[in-house]
């Protein structure tokens, strides 16, 4: 099955903030980014992450061919349990999510 | 009127091209502005107020930009001294200036800006109302307010340009926003407001906004209709790509920034190359509240560690490593509580297997057999005696678990000796709140020395 990272060009995660970490999956084309659009599925992201997916805000950068999407960390950073201070391996997991074909 | 601000770098810290610096000064900027700090690296530095930085390396690069600034003859502003900007780390570059001022025998005015708040303002502020949450925001009270080490509230371009009214040549200001420094001459001068910053937005990481992001030095024009951004270093240019993508780096929405005194919105934001390198932004609009207010940052202990680190290399180990790391967290935990006496709710146990699923934990989806596991044991207590105490208990079992009672006592890789680590105090970050104010300087101090 293909996966998200199979289909981006690059996908880039990081803390905005200590309490919200924030996604952002580059496309190299029109064709890659129509397709990213067409099959990102955001309740498919909230069920990686474990979070709810009203929680999770999303953005469609037409300009850059970039989707953007943002969400309140599961753990705040610092926290005892914390795992990752920057939130930079959320791109690991979220490269990992497998999309539906929608054709 | 035009105001050219020359930015070193993203902070103060991370090194900047140093021929940039100079070509910067020989193009005659009004201010050189540079971050100190961030909340980028955790709760550590403001739960402390001490620098993740080395204190040689920032004098080394602050040495530097004295001597530009004495050179150009504008003010230089650090924003977010000594990582948080506590009282604490703007009297820390205080302290690095005086000595380099002797140095360098140079006779200075330097303006200090204080950001921090004593916990009565932050009660006081609760009980009227003038407390605001954002989302998410961890639940306060009094007595968690009274808890906090370090409470700081990020300044604006208000609190910058009344530090530059006091005619100093160096402002150190302790937290403020990232755009703050940069923005502050150009709205004090009457630039576009959007443009300004929006361009303060684009400049706060130095070159990150350009194909060279580790060169640090770039330059900003700011005018009546927008802005124009221009990396210093020899190979690195600006495109209108690399500058709008900028908008993205950590911030949750790429769009609309909040900052004190109202928000910026670049939707309609149009980015043209204008030469090799340069790049012109017009379109951003700047939407100002009617009430002014600040956002806050505060740290509160989180107890004591005392981490353990063992190493699996035996094939059986690895294969079955997080059935292994199960059982002993039970059978440790009942110890604990046996043979020393502490309550479960009194301390963390948290086994970590590195090359399993350190990072991700339960959500890892990844699965194969490495080499080695590395079983990260992590002990929060009340007090550093306490941690210690459960490390050293956990120390022979961690060394030697048996996976089954039946199987030969293993014997698992110490890296060293000691097998723990005391890691001292930890913090949490305890506020993600605004704090009205009626009048920009109600929550901030300015001195003024001669040096």
């Amino acid at each position: 099955m293909m996966k998200l990272r199979d289909i981006v060009d690059k996908i880039r995660s990081k803390n905005a903030g200590p309490f919200w970490v924030t996604v952002d999956l580059f496309c190299e084309s029109t064709a890659q980014y129509e397709a990213l659009k067409d099959q990102l599925d955001i309740k498919a992201v909230a069920h990686l992450v474990q979070i709810s997916p009203v929680s999770i805000k999303r953005f469609d950068l037409d300009d850059l061919k970039v989707v953007k999407i943002s969400f309140p960390r599961p753990i705040v950073q610092g926290h005892t349990l914390d795992r990752d201070q920057h939130g930079a391996q959320f791109a690991h997991l979220l490269g990992a999510l497998p999309l539906t074909d929608s054709t | 009127m035009t105001t050219r601000v020359l930015v070193p770098s993203g902070v103060l810290g991370l090194g900047f091209d140093e021929d940039a610096l100079w070509r910067g000064v020989a193009l005659c900027p009004d201010i050189i502005a540079i971050d100190g700090g961030s909340t980028d690296s955790g709760p550590a530095s403001l739960g402390t107020g001490t620098s993740k930085y080395s204190r040689a390396s920032t004098k080394s690069e602050w040495r530097s930009l004295m001597k530009a600034r004495a050179k150009a003859n504008v003010p230089l502003v650090i924003g977010t001294c000594g990582t948080a900007g506590t009282n604490s780390n703007v009297d820390w570059m205080f302290e690095i200036t005086r000595e380099l001022a002797s140095e360098l025998g140079q006779q200075l005015k330097v303006a200090r800006l204080y950001s921090e708040q004593p916990q009565g303002r932050i009660v006081q502020a609760l009980h009227d109302g003038r407390l605001k949450p954002l989302d998410p925001a961890p639940e306060v009270d009094p007595g968690t307010i009274e808890k906090m080490t370090h409470i700081v509230a990020l300044a604006g371009a208000e609190q910058i340009n009344e530090a530059l009214a006091t005619g100093a040549d160096i402002i150190l200001a302790g937290r403020t926003t990232d755009t703050a420094i940069i923005v502050a001459r150009a709205l004090f001068n009457g630039d576009h407001p959007g443009g300004a910053w929006h361009g303060a937005k684009i400049g706060e990481c130095g070159a990150l906004c350009s194909t060279h992001p580790t060169s640090g030095v770039i330059f900003i024009e700011f005018d009546d209709t927008g802005f124009r951004v221009t990396p210093l270093a020899d190979k690195a240019r600006c495109t209108p790509y690399s500058v709008s993508a900028h908008m993205l780096y950590e911030n949750a929405d790429p769009m609309r920034l909040y900052e004190p005194g109202g928000y910026l919105d670049v939707s309609a934001a149009r980015y043209r190359q204008i030469d090799e390198r340069s790049v012109r932004v017009e379109g951003a609009e700047w939407t100002p509240n009617p009430a002014y207010c600040v956002k806050l940052e505060g740290a509160k202990p989180a107890g004591f560690q005392t981490t353990l680190l063992a190493v699996l290399r035996d094939p059986h180990y690895v294969e079955n490593a997080e059935i292994w790391a199960g059982k002993l967290t039970d059978f440790l935990n009942n110890e604990i509580t046996h043979r020393l006496q502490i309550a479960r709710t009194d301390y963390v146990l948290d086994l970590r297997l590195m090359g399993v699923n350190s990072v991700l934990g339960a959500r890892e989806v990844q699965q194969g057999t490495p080499n080695e596991v590395g079983v990260l044991c992590i002990v929060t207590a009340q007090s550093q005696e306490e941690a210690s105490e459960i490390a050293k208990l956990i120390n022979p079992f961690l060394l030697h678990y048996p996976l089954t009672e039946e199987e030969e006592l293993p014997t698992f890789a110490f890296p060293y000796s000691p097998a723990h680590s005391e890691r001292g105090a930890i913090f949490e970050f305890a506020l993600n709140h605004v704090l009205d104010l009626d009048h920009p300087m109600d929550a901030f101090q300015i001195t003024v020395d001669e040096i």
